[in-house]
């Protein structure tokens, strides 16, 4: 037992950090965080993203784990996880090609032809083109398959009509994936077909959405009459379900654990601040308070170092790995929360100026809801778990075994 | 990055989970339970015939000269079996205590009979209820006399020797005592979990070696209660494992408004909780071996993230056993109250999780 690198892992480590350190600067205390909703996505900052990636192509370090026919490098999960923890140390643009790279090129690459490969894969890798996700719809989120957008055949080609919403960055991709109802006679889950669609045709309308912490990460996208060429279906007619699951299998590798949580920040607040007097962290229940974030937040990552170590020996993880989001995710809105606490009537306040850490507990508090629930909401990560790691009986359901279009369901939410 | 146990470590443990199903199903957890006997003494020659109590102990002073992390896979197995015997106080204490901290002549007298089970020892820390440090230790030792009250203390009452924690001339000091000696006193007292005994101890004058250094009883009783934190985590969790086991395969069986409980959310999900609980525990007592069989600097916080967890983990998962199970898992027939005394006597036999809780912070 040890947390150190295979002769082999080390090796890449060293490559990767050698080419990093040619190409990059390390990271510096007051750097941006990870902005993981891309809300700074300003148009200067995705042309840096852009001249980034595009450096990684040129290297050889873009897209690791993809063939190397592909552009990728073919190189192991394990790798690619060590060129990760590698980058993340430098200061780099953020990622706004997560979604693309993460999720639309390996679907691509697994239901694609020969030819869809060539025409989008090249552009997606090297950042000229980035992509976004057109699955979930204000009626269909955790219930994803119950998506009510329609691709009518026309000819060559198809026209659809929908909405879709929590895109994110649609406002600055130039494609999307996307998953609509081919087929409202076929069963819920047979009668969807993927696409591939231009976001700049005609009938495209995306529409920011403003989050509760005021950022603008997500859009709704309304397609009006879209034209959609069948050269750029993905797999068959009605084939739309298992292809969508290649990519939220992806998105469930790709989101991961790790809130970043940093009890430097939490001890240094409760140093700070006093409780009748004392200093807020000789107080015995915001000590237990403290243990408790401390331990949940190591049991997280070291249970993401067993995973690591399961990659390392070449397998597979699994649906266990829903466990880092679930836990990780409210562990950090709890500690968020306990920190406002710790700061008594000062914890209404969000003004920089007077507020301990310069309001980025509050700022925290606001952001980390929308973790609990973008790519698997804390309660269907329950069910992963309960019926793909523990074995338990699916729920018992009202949608199966009948036509989409007479499932029952309840009026418009909005 | 290889965070797991060897192939070999996890074949050990394999031998021992088979060893135990055989040996030591719940039925000998319960006949100790609900019978007059201390601890199941065939199991407790057992454990000395498979090597396991001198997993650790050097070759050299009759044992297995293996490491901790082997120990920890054997100590999981024994949670898993909630396995009747005192091997807890015998091996994650007094012989960590005397390998750590014992001369070449003591190691010599107790090893080897530690190794092959002749002699059980314990550590006898805790004087009074409440949450209390070492500060508060008032058993006193004056030329080599030990004098004092030491309760409750696990296998007190069957243990041969006991290492005290008692203030000498120069402070807190580690003590080994004999305890079929006339000074001692031993009072069996009634366990909350009888599958498990307990004693109290009173000294009047009974003679006591010193163990390590004088004047260093706080630092070597903080760190014997580390290494017996993340040995007894793995108990825990062997414990904390066969509970949740126990409760799915209760909850897919039982069948309630025509489908089995185990498909209704309610439960669904409370077992998938229960799940992540039972694996941060897991990771965080692997964390805890490496730090231990490595003597890593890391130990300190690693005993306290492994204890605390695993603690946690038992506790809630003892608990929805018996939720899970409705009325029969409250009956005395239905094993669910093993693990949920179990729980409690494995949580509190190093010191509360409030106790560790409040360590970690000053060790993060």
């Amino acid at each position: 037992m040890d947390f150190n690198d295979t002769p082999e892992e080390a090796a890449f480590r060293a490559e990767a950090r050698s080419w990093l350190d040619a190409n990059a600067d390390l990271k510096k205390a007051g750097d941006a965080a990870a902005d993981v909703l891309g809300e700074r996505a300003t148009p200067e900052i995705v042309k840096q993203a852009q001249a980034w990636q595009k450096k990684k192509a040129d290297g050889g370090w873009a897209c690791l784990t993809w063939p190397k026919e592909y552009g990728g490098r073919g190189v192991t999960p394990i790798q690619n996880v060590i060129w990760n923890q590698e980058e993340s140390r430098y200061n780099t643009p953020p990622n706004i090609f997560g979604i693309g790279l993460g999720m639309c090129g390996p679907t691509i690459l697994t239901h694609g032809n020969e030819e869809q490969k060539k025409r989008w894969i090249p552009e997606m890798m090297t950042g000229q083109k980035i992509w976004c996700q057109l699955f979930s719809e204000p009626s269909a989120g955790s219930d994803l398959a119950g998506l009510r957008s329609t691709a009518v055949r026309d000819g060559d080609d198809w026209i659809v009509n929908g909405q879709k919403i929590w895109t994110t960055g649609a406002h600055f991709c130039e494609w999307g994936i996307l998953v609509v109802r081919s087929d409202p006679n076929a069963a819920k889950h047979a009668g969807l077909t993927y696409f591939v669609v231009d976001m700049n045709s005609p009938g495209v309308e995306i529409r920011p959405i403003t989050q509760i912490n005021g950022g603008q990460g997500f859009n709704e996208v309304f397609f009006t009459d879209v034209r959609i060429p069948d050269s750029q279906r993905l797999d068959a007619v009605g084939n739309g379900w298992q292809v969508a699951l290649t990519t939220l299998m992806n998105e469930r590798a790709s989101i991961g654990g790790g809130s970043g949580a940093d009890f430097g920040e939490l001890i240094n607040l409760a140093k700070s601040v006093e409780i009748n007097g004392r200093p807020a962290l000789e107080d015995s229940a915001v000590r237990q308070q403290i243990a408790r974030f401390y331990t949940r937040s190591k049991g997280v990552a070291m249970t993401g170092n067993r995973t690591l170590s399961a990659l390392s020996q070449g397998k597979t993880p699994g649906p266990e790995s829903s466990l880092g989001k679930l836990v990780g995710a409210k562990n950090a809105q709890d500690m968020a929360a306990f920190a406002m606490e710790l700061q008594g009537a000062a914890g209404m306040t969000l003004d920089p100026n007077e507020t301990p850490a310069q309001g980025e507990w509050q700022g925290r508090y606001l952001g980390i809801p929308g973790l609990r629930i973008a790519g698997g909401t804390d309660e269907i990560l329950r069910n992963i778990i309960s019926e793909r790691v523990l074995g338990l009986p699916p729920e018992s359901r009202a949608d199966k075994g009948i036509a989409f279009k007479d499932i029952p369901t309840g009026p418009p939410s909005r | 990055m290889n965070f797991d146990f060897s192939d070999d470590q996890k074949l050990l443990q394999q031998t021992a989970r088979d060893y135990l199903t055989e040996q030591a199903p719940l039925s000998v957890c319960r006949e100790i339970l609900e019978g007059d006997q201390p601890f199941k003494k065939e199991l407790w020659a057992g454990a000395a015939e498979m090597g396991w109590l001198g997993t650790v102990i050097p070759e050299e002073y009759g044992g297995a000269g293996f490491g901790h992390l082997e120990l920890a896979m054997i100590a999981e197995e024994l949670g898993r079996s909630l396995a009747p015997i005192p091997f807890g106080s015998s091996v994650y204490c007094a012989s960590e205590a005397l390998i750590k901290a014992g001369t070449d002549e003591q190691k010599k007298k107790y090893l080897p009979q530690l190794a092959n089970g002749e002699r059980i020892g314990t550590f006898a820390l805790t004087e009074k209820p409440g949450q209390n440090d070492v500060e508060s230790i008032t058993a006193k030792v004056a030329g080599g006399q030990l004098s004092g009250t030491k309760m409750p203390v696990a296998d007190g009452d069957v243990a041969d020797f006991a290492v005290v924690a008692a203030v000498g001339d120069k402070g807190l000091s580690l003590y080994l005592v004999d305890l079929d000696q006339s000074g001692v006193r031993r009072t069996a007292l009634q366990a909350l979990d009888p599958s498990r005994s307990i004693a109290r101890l009173d000294f009047d004058n009974a003679e006591a070696t010193l163990l390590g250094e004088e004047g260093q009883g706080a630092a070597l009783a903080s760190n014997l209660l580390d290494r017996a934190a993340v040995l007894m985590a793995f108990e825990q969790l062997g414990a904390a494992q066969a509970c949740f086991e126990a409760t799915r395969e209760f909850t897919l069986g039982r069948y309630a408004f025509g489908r089995p409980v185990a498909s209704f959310q309610a439960i669904k999900h409370r077992l998938a909780d229960m799940w992540c609980e039972l694996e941060m525990a897991r990771s965080n007592a692997y964390y805890g071996a490496w730090a231990l069989s490595g003597e890593e600097p890391e130990l300190p916080m690693a005993a306290c993230i492994a204890r605390i967890q695993a603690t946690e983990a038992l506790d809630l998962i003892s608990l929805e056993m018996i939720q899970m199970h409705g009325g029969v898992g409250y009956t005395w027939e239905y094993d669910c109250h093993l693990f949920y005394r179990r729980a409690k006597a494995l949580g509190a036999a190093l010191g509360s999780l409030a106790a560790w809780k409040d360590k970690l912070v000053d060790r993060i």
